[in-house]
């Protein structure tokens, strides 16, 4: 993957995980998890379902609180991280407009003036190779378009780290490789990507480092080419044959 | 029978021949429930998203009350709205009891519990759907109602034609706060009554056949802007 075109100055990462535990519903979804982001690598989070990827994503954005442990955005701007994330949920809501207006909708939440917005918007339709469909509705596209149309909505608040849920999980060959190029731009664009997955390929093309979670725990965390040809636990070596983890 | 096909007969004559009292009824009658229909939709639908997206203790009983509201039988509402606009009430200082102002207050009061309730009910489903979209997108308390409130305007259409729907078929709020008084305050479904209880058959029948019509031509025209809309929108 391309090495990010510029670096955030004076940015809100590393994001630093203590101990992080994790109830919802009585269920423990994350169990003491300790783990630091920082800018750069493009880290992707895998395991089998059910092993808390959604949830770390979650806390990470901050749509789900921590039941113990600690979440700190250590940066120099950290009181801006609420402001400077973005997340593409699994199965993200694209609002009843064209597809413009949606990625306008978190620009206008933000506040940004209306000339800068236009201006904005037509970049992202742009390079997302979304302009031709700027006048649809956005919920009358494919899947596959309205993935890239959520994509491109959380690209344009230009965040310094951008949450990915399974981001491809619903899509056809065709359509992941078009969403991977967006992701690939974004990237590029200085924007740090932190995703979950459970395709190995989507993983092994796009991940600089893997983090393997399961049972809500992080069993490993390691540079991608490290972790296709040796992972370091017994369930990353497991998880590669397409064994099912106990 | 034969009186009955007579009533039927007189009663299309005063629709196709434009009868002024006639028209008089349904003017007043439309104007009465469109107005109501404003102020309860402007309480009823963010009262109603309030709810749907608050969560705070006592929220249960505050959903059974509104859904209670919905039941509201319209003579209890019209006498609870006599009593605060009776000259001795509350308001009665105002001056508008037996007035076509009194018909408006009684009906937004019958209506807005009704048009909370639904639009709670729309909404809180939208809720479920769009909450942590909105999160993400970093929309605040207010800015997400509001474009809940827009996300769900295809449903709430359908509640506002059951407010309006409510309003315009009662009979009770407005005979009790509005006296049905010739000229001033008869709308269609007091005339109706009062005309039935007359042996007025073919008025009655006339103003019945025009409330009819003007419901299912109100739902008609509602069906087909939501569908305009909705292709305007694809």
């Amino acid at each position: 993957m391309p090495r990010p075109e510029r670096a955030p100055p004076g940015g809100i990462l590393p994001l630093r995980l203590e101990n992080l535990v994790v109830e919802l519903a009585g269920t423990r979804a994350l169990s003491g998890v300790s783990v630091e982001l920082s800018a750069g690598p493009c880290s992707v989070i895998v395991g089998p379902n059910g092993g808390g990827k959604s949830t770390l994503l979650r806390v990470y954005h901050g749509l789900v609180p921590a039941s113990s442990g600690r979440v700190r955005w250590c940066g120099p701007a950290a009181a801006e991280a609420p402001r400077r994330q973005a997340m593409v949920l699994q199965r993200p809501v694209l609002l009843r407009r064209r597809v413009a207006a949606n990625v306008a909708y978190p620009l206008r939440v933000r506040g940004v003036p209306a000339d800068a917005r236009r201006a904005r918007v037509a970049a992202i339709l742009e390079q997302a190779k979304l302009l031709p469909l700027a006048r649809r509705a956005a919920r009358s596209l494919s899947v596959g378009e309205q993935q890239r149309v959520a994509l491109a909505r959380a690209w344009a608040v230009e965040p310094e780290v951008l949450w990915l849920d399974e981001p491809a999980s619903a899509l056809d060959p065709g359509a992941t490789r078009a969403l991977e190029e967006t992701i690939r731009r974004i990237r590029a664009s200085g924007t740090k990507i932190a995703m979950t997955t459970h395709d190995l390929g989507q993983a092994r093309r796009l991940a600089d480092e893997i983090l393997l979670l399961h049972h809500g725990q992080l069993l490993e965390r390691t540079p991608s080419d490290e972790f296709f040809e040796r992972p370091r636990s017994e369930e990353g070596r497991a998880f590669l044959k397409g064994e099912l983890l106990a | 029978m034969a009186e009955l096909v007579d009533a039927f007969r007189s009663a299309f004559g005063l629709i196709v021949g434009l009868d002024p009292d006639l028209l008089e009824i349904v003017f007043l009658s439309l104007r009465v429930s469109l107005l109501a229909l404003v102020p309860a939709i402007l309480i009823g639908v963010p009262l109603g998203a309030s709810v749907a997206i608050a969560r705070f203790p006592g929220r249960r009983p505050l959903v059974a009350l509104l859904n209670l509201g919905m039941a509201l039988p319209p003579v209890v509402v019209g006498l609870l709205v006599y009593l605060v606009l009776s000259r001795s009430g509350p308001l009665g200082r105002l001056g508008l009891l037996f007035t076509p102002s009194a018909l408006v207050v009684g009906q937004t009061v019958l209506v807005t519990p009704l048009v909370a309730a639904l639009s709670r009910q729309v909404l809180e489903d939208h809720w479920t759907e769009y909450r942590e979209t909105l999160r993400s997108l970093g929309a605040r308390r207010g800015r997400a109602v509001a474009t809940l409130i827009f996300e769900a305007r295809h449903s709430l259409g359908t509640v506002l034609l059951a407010g309006f729907g409510r309003a315009i078929t009662e009979v009770g709020v407005a005979i009790i706060v509005g006296g049905n008084i010739n000229h001033v305050t008869r709308i269609m479904t007091t005339a109706i009554a009062l005309q039935t209880s007359r042996g007025d058959l073919p008025l009655a029948l006339g103003l019945g056949i025009v409330l009819l019509a003007v419901s299912l031509a109100v739902n008609a025209l509602a069906l087909l802007a939501q569908e305009a809309v909705r292709r305007a929108e694809a």
